[in-house]
């Protein structure tokens, strides 16, 4: 096992600098000089443009620049935020939170509804719900979901006045952050209308994210399922005489799983794609949100920063579900 | 349990003529009704995009503020010769979304081209030399699978600035790690085949041997990946003019108007509505075809 581990690490080291060069880069490959970039369009003076040159580094080898940058990273200083002046590291660590939290929703809303869904599917192969089951999963699949957001606030918000259209909390409450994440933290505030409020802007966000995870669970589970259930020991099960629901709770599901413990793993980088639309729509003060913005304010350091520590958690979930996987499956573990 | 595999006979009963390729996969393509629908679907798109100066009623790009934000024909205050209503600028949405179909198409097939061919070199080169060149141009590729599609195809953007030939660049890019991970795989698959062993034998040159020889019998993966991958396009590159990085007004994109269309949300249903759906009907319909020509074309899944 230990042996399994660090050749999966090994194998991270290449990426990872690979998304350093990546970042790196990023500001040097915008056409024009990094400067003037940021300056925008108000222009600046030759002088101060050397003096800034000088101050960034910018006048050094590239070679040395990557390994000032490196060192810099290493030491978690990315840098600050040409618009707000503030170190990217902080900015980040007060908007992550937003984003696991509505992400972990997403995750939890998907596998509450998907699992169960295609397990159903599955049992009853070829009935109307294992078809009705795989047609909406693979709507959802091409679910434009920035559309689907729009179209959510339309019915519930607009038509129904049932949820909020934007934010993360009604602007009545303030809640301290202590652990970020608003739901936990309005808990345990005193004001009791603050965490229903927290509950309500979360709902359509949460589907609209959990969205393209949904259809990709319940297609997975259906799929895995059929494969089990045709495996002899199923067929040993029912000989034995187990009841059908003790068949595919217990002896199905558990080896059904496996693919899909790996498929949930895999779609963080989904999930991440689909924050930054989900964010946008309904101004959710995350991640998504941050890095759309920095890119429209020019704001490169954020930008770089942003690569950088997304790339870095992408591939540690990454590393977690492969750990994870060989932990549950030794065929896995022990191949090459 | 049945009995029916006792009564199969044990050698298969020779046939006159094998039937032709093109019907036995239309044989069993057909046999799926979603992957027809999805092909007819996509067919009627392609129509309304060669034919849109034809079909659309009026001009994608006139506006005139006096019909502005009209309601659909079948709604109070809405008239036929605007079947969809208007947008907030008084342009026709029916046109619009006609012409838009021809962006999206192009956006889709564009894209998927360019990722195809560079996608096919790549993995075909990785693959057949092997060593240092497959490391360097695989670890490439998963860079780019590591970051979330979407942010690199914004920093892309960001780094070219916007517009539709960046953004199709961008998505390009971002899809491409797909094409080299497959060709690469089949490649390897069929290099040990000793019809390769028998090219290289009689004298087959490197080229020939991976461009003639085995290229062929590496295809049908990637026609299936193909149109998985122009659904992805399409979406991606929405997803690009909806955040105002893609194709730039007044370009009747979809997604692009689906951007214009947002602080409308609260008076006109209809500019926000449209433009989605046909984004959903057109992605949806080329993810049915990609799954049954998976189904067609992979032997592995057929059922005898």
């Amino acid at each position: 096992m230990i042996r399994f581990i660090l050749t999966r690490l090994s194998l991270l080291i290449p990426t990872f600098i690979g998304i350093t060069l990546a970042a790196f880069f990023l500001i040097r490959l915008v056409p024009g000089d990094p400067i003037e970039t940021m300056a925008g369009e108000r222009g600046i003076d030759p002088a101060r443009h050397e003096q800034l040159k000088k101050d960034f580094g910018l006048d050094r080898p590239l070679l040395v620049q990557y390994g000032i940058y490196i060192g810099r990273v290493l030491q978690g200083d990315l840098g600050k935020s040409v618009v707000t002046r503030e170190s990217v590291l902080t900015e980040f660590q007060t908007l992550f939170p937003a984003t696991v939290e509505l992400g972990i929703c997403a995750i939890l809303f998907a596998l509450i509804l998907g699992i169960p869904a295609g397990i159903l599917a599955a049992v009853r192969r070829n009935s109307i719900f294992d078809h009705g089951v795989m047609g909406l999963s693979l709507t959802g699949y091409s679910m434009p979901i920035f559309w689907w957001g729009l179209i959510l606030i339309l019915l519930f918000s607009v038509q129904l006045g049932l949820t909020p259209v934007s934010g993360r909390i009604d602007v009545l409450y303030y809640i301290e952050p202590v652990t970020g994440f608003l739901l936990i933290d309005s808990l345990f505030s005193d004001d009791e209308g603050a965490f229903l409020s927290a509950l309500e802007h979360l709902i359509l966000p949460t589907i609209v994210l959990g969205t393209v995870p949904l259809a990709v669970i319940a297609r997975m589970t259906r799929s895995a399922m059929l494969e089990v259930l045709g495996e002899d020991y199923i067929r040993t099960a029912k000989a034995k005489g187990l009841s059908r629901f003790r068949i595919i709770a217990l002896h199905a599901l558990r080896n059904a799983m496996i693919p899909v413990v790996t498929v949930i793993g895999l779609q963080i980088g989904v999930l991440f794609t689909g924050a930054i639309l989900t964010e946008t729509i309904f101004s959710w003060p995350g991640i998504g949100k941050w890095l759309i913005e920095a890119i429209f304010r020019r704001d490169y350091p954020v930008l770089q920063g942003g690569i950088l520590l997304v790339g870095a958690i992408v591939m540690s979930v990454n590393l977690i579900v492969d750990l994870t996987y060989g932990l549950i499956n030794p065929r896995i573990r022990h191949t090459r | 349990m049945t009995t029916e595999t006792m009564e199969a006979p044990a050698v298969a009963a020779p046939t006159a003529t094998p039937p032709h390729p093109l019907r036995e996969f239309w044989g069993y393509f057909s046999a799926n009704h979603g992957a027809v629908a999805g092909l007819f679907v996509i067919l009627f798109v392609v129509l309304l995009a060669i034919f849109a100066d034809v079909v659309a009623p009026h001009s994608p790009y006139i506006t005139d503020t006096t019909i502005a934000l009209k309601p659909p024909f079948w709604q109070e205050g809405g008239s036929i010769s605007y079947p969809l209503g208007t947008d907030p600028i008084g342009r026709d949405m029916l046109s619009r979304l006609i012409y838009g179909a021809r962006l999206s198409l192009l956006i889709g097939i564009m894209v998927v081209t360019v990722s195809i061919l560079v996608g096919t070199v790549l993995g075909l080169v990785a693959g057949y030399v092997r060593g240092v060149t497959e490391i360097a141009i695989m670890r490439v590729m998963d860079i780019i699978l590591t970051l979330p599609s979407l942010l690199l195809a914004i920093v892309i953007v960001a780094i070219l600035g916007p517009g539709l030939i960046n953004s199709m660049t961008a998505v390009a890019l971002v899809i491409l790690p797909h094409y080299v991970r497959l060709a690469r795989a089949a490649v390897i698959t069929e290099v040990s085949k000793d019809y390769v062993m028998a090219a290289r034998v009689s004298g087959a040159g490197p080229l020939r041997l991976m461009f003639k020889e085995v290229l062929p019998n590496c295809t049908a993966p990637l026609i299936v990946q193909a149109s998985l991958g122009i659904s992805t396009a399409i979406l991606d590159a929405a997803a690009l003019g909806f955040l105002g990085l893609g194709a730039q007004p007044p370009a009747p994109e979809w997604g692009t108007m689906l951007a214009d269309a947002r602080e409308f949300v609260l008076r006109a249903w209809w500019v926000v509505t449209f433009p989605g759906l046909a984004i959903l009907i057109t992605v949806l319909a080329f993810n049915l075809l990609g799954d049954g020509l998976r189904d067609a074309l992979d032997p592995k899944l057929k059922r005898s």
